[in-house]
């Protein structure tokens, strides 16, 4: 005990020490929280929208002008023949056609109905699906407070309209930050534990320290713990900090217990810091370290729900979600901060952790050799 | 009794094995200073490591203590100190906080084995506060070793120790093995210095993974078998050619300032071979017979 002890006080010191470090350690979660969430959204904007206008009519224009007015668009040419509005496509000026044809308002007021034509720039796949199911929804809109100043107009011929009304639970106005930020806080935890761990062990074997703790008594258990613990002493730290400033700078407070999200970042840090102290133990330069590391953070990020949904990837991705651990703390993120979920609720998930931090942590003891 | 018994001992690296060690065997006595000689590269550090229980021979055994290497590596590390060629303690610890992390790690402190280190600590005790990164070449090879005797070790394996230490310290070093043989340590020392052979009880000289003799300096110096004479003047190039050039039955080699040479055959006339010297226009020569170095046994070792 006293060994371990001293093998964390001297971790401790020698931290403490890399100035550089600390401020990194200390800096990069304050810095990344503050900026990727205002970038890092979903919400699309400025979509550039050619308007064909063939019609010249008060409803065409007041079409237009609802468009504009969303605030989703912009309009990159109006007026222009379809071929023209095409050439803008080409030259990537306009993401959107929007062709209204000739007739517009005299087809709708006589015959109840017509059709305008949307053309998509998919290059940008997201932006301009998005982009259209805006559109879409517009339109939709603008239909319907049309007809309901025709309906009332002449009575008696009431239309039957089926709508549908979309309520969005534990996130109602869709606020993009709040499930964002707590993805960015579970990312940074993930990244500070996978690399700092293993980095500092593989940058004893490249100064050669490791070997004079070789050739002493010390257990192979404690020196692994000695590792251990104090990175898992600062993700805590970064966790509070990031889950502070969510709070200070986004208005963040998670919904459920803070006990019961810490017990599952205990946890999870365990994991993460298994996983870089394995790899370590397989590695015998920083560089290796890096890249190993990114190779698996990269995995763990893009299959991680965070971007995309996990539920819409093929067969093959979800099963490496299933054991990808930065899947279940996002998840266990959204249940906590977003809808309030307690202990029960994510007793599976600190389950598996558990299992994984235990596996990942006893390989690495098992694989650190003293002798080679 | 011995300390150190190491039989035919063999290691290799990598597919092409590479070897490093081969077949290597010596004893060391209990309380003796064991110097292996060698140049760069001839496996003094891979021997060094498979003692110390840090590398797994591939063949042979070998025991410290009367405790083999593999199968009793946990009690050797209890028992043993060693000092790696490349520095390695923690740089960025003071001098006091990396000898108080190795005394603890051996579970004992500074102060219970004080008398041992005490000569070499006085003089790093105005650094102490400095961290082990911020000494100079010789503080740290004292530091080094202060850190390898802490925990009163009953063998010490000092590997290369006083490469790249200026020649003061590096006497000071020695002085301070001699001190802790009479403390009873027994001390494996490896270096490519040929001058610190002699400060050793004995010494094995290594080359190219073997072992080439084990004596005691002076023995080796003994065991000499030519006479062996020394010449100089003015251009020591020119006349080491000129020596070379005079008979096949000549070794010669320069050795520092001078020529060294050697007779195949005892038949040769050195005042012939003075004569074609003063044609060759050595004004200067001055040639006489020379007592054999350890430098020229092991030079005549390699060529045998």
């Amino acid at each position: 005990m006293r060994t371990l002890l001293f093998l964390l006080q001297k971790e401790f010191k020698q931290i403490y020490r890399y100035k550089a470090m600390v401020r990194i350690i200390i800096g990069m979660p304050i810095m990344q929280l503050l900026l990727l969430p205002l970038a890092a959204d979903y919400e699309i904007k400025n979509i550039n929208l050619a308007v064909v206008d063939n019609d010249h009519s008060t409803y065409s224009q007041q079409l237009v002008s609802t468009i504009i007015g969303s605030g989703y668009f912009r309009l990159a040419e109006y007026n222009q023949s379809y071929k023209k509005s095409l050439k803008l496509i080409e030259s990537d000026k306009a993401d959107l056609i929007l062709e209204i044809p000739e007739g517009f308002e005299r087809n709708l007021v006589r015959e109840n109905k017509d059709q305008v034509l949307v053309a998509v720039n998919a290059i940008n796949g997201t932006k301009a699906n998005i982009g259209a199911s805006y559109l879409n929804n517009i339109i939709k809109n603008y239909n319907q407070s049309l007809r309901m100043k025709l309906v009332t107009s002449n009575q008696g011929n009431q239309a039957i309209a089926i709508d549908l009304v979309n309520s969005n639970w534990y996130n109602p106005e869709m606020d993009y930050k709040s499930f964002m930020v707590p993805g960015i806080l579970a990312l940074l935890v993930t990244i500070i534990g996978g690399f700092l761990a293993a980095l500092n062990i593989v940058r004893e074997k490249e100064i050669g320290t490791i070997e004079q703790i070789n050739v002493t008594p010390v257990r192979k258990s404690y020196f692994i713990l000695g590792k251990l613990i104090p990175f898992w002493v600062i993700g805590n730290v970064v966790f509070t900090i990031g889950l502070v400033l969510s709070w200070l700078v986004y208005g963040i407070v998670p919904a459920g217990n803070l006990l019961v999200l810490y017990s599952f970042i205990w946890v999870y840090l365990l994991a993460v810091l298994g996983l870089g102290l394995l790899i370590s133990t397989y590695c015998e330069t920083q560089q290796q370290a890096m890249f190993i590391n990114f190779f698996f953070i990269m995995i763990f990020i893009l299959l991680g729900g965070l971007f995309t949904s996990i539920d819409s990837m093929p067969g093959w991705a979800k099963i490496i979600a299933r054991i990808n651990p930065v899947s279940y703390i996002i998840d266990v993120f959204r249940m906590i901060i977003l809808k309030g979920s307690g202990f029960k609720d994510i007793l599976p998930h600190i389950g598996i952790i558990s299992f994984m931090a235990l596996l990942l942590n006893s390989w690495a003891i098992k694989n650190y050799r003293k002798t080679s | 009794m011995e300390a150190v018994v190491v039989k035919g001992i063999s290691k290799h690296y990598g597919k092409d094995r590479f070897v490093a060690v081969d077949n290597v065997s010596f004893t060391v006595n209990k309380g003796e200073i064991f110097g292996i000689i060698g140049p760069d590269g001839a496996g003094k550090t891979s021997l060094f490591r498979v003692l110390t229980t840090l590398l797994l021979p591939d063949g042979g055994e070998a025991m410290v203590d009367g405790l083999d290497v593999v199968k009793d590596f946990k009690q050797i590390r209890q028992t043993i100190g060693y000092m790696p060629g490349k520095f390695s303690l923690y740089q960025d610890l003071t001098v006091e906080e990396n000898l108080n992390f190795f005394a603890t790690v051996f579970k004992t402190t500074i102060k219970e084995n004080y008398h041992l280190i005490k000569d070499i600590y006085v003089q790093l005790e105005p650094f102490k506060d400095r961290r082990a990164g911020k000494l100079s070449g010789g503080m740290k090879q004292k530091l080094a070793l202060s850190c390898a005797l802490i925990h009163k070790p009953t063998v010490l394996f000092l590997d290369e120790p006083t490469t790249g230490v200026d020649p003061v310290s590096r006497k000071e070093f020695w002085q301070m093995l001699k001190k802790l043989k009479n403390e009873g340590i027994t001390i494996l020392v490896s270096t490519p210095y040929m001058d610190e052979a002699t400060l050793c009880d004995r010494i094995a000289l290594m080359q190219k993974s073997e072992i080439l003799a084990i004596e005691t300096p002076q023995a080796i110096i003994d065991s000499f078998p030519k006479e062996l004479y020394k010449a100089k003047s003015v251009s020591t190039p020119a006349l080491l050619n000129d020596i070379k050039a005079w008979s096949d039955d000549i070794y010669a080699y320069p050795f520092g300032e001078n020529v060294h040479f050697t007779f195949q055959k005892e038949s040769i006339n050195v005042e012939e071979l003075r004569t074609y010297l003063y044609e060759k226009e050595h004004h200067n020569l001055e040639m006489e017979p020379d007592i054999p170095s350890i430098e020229d046994c092991f030079i005549h070792l390699l060529r045998a």
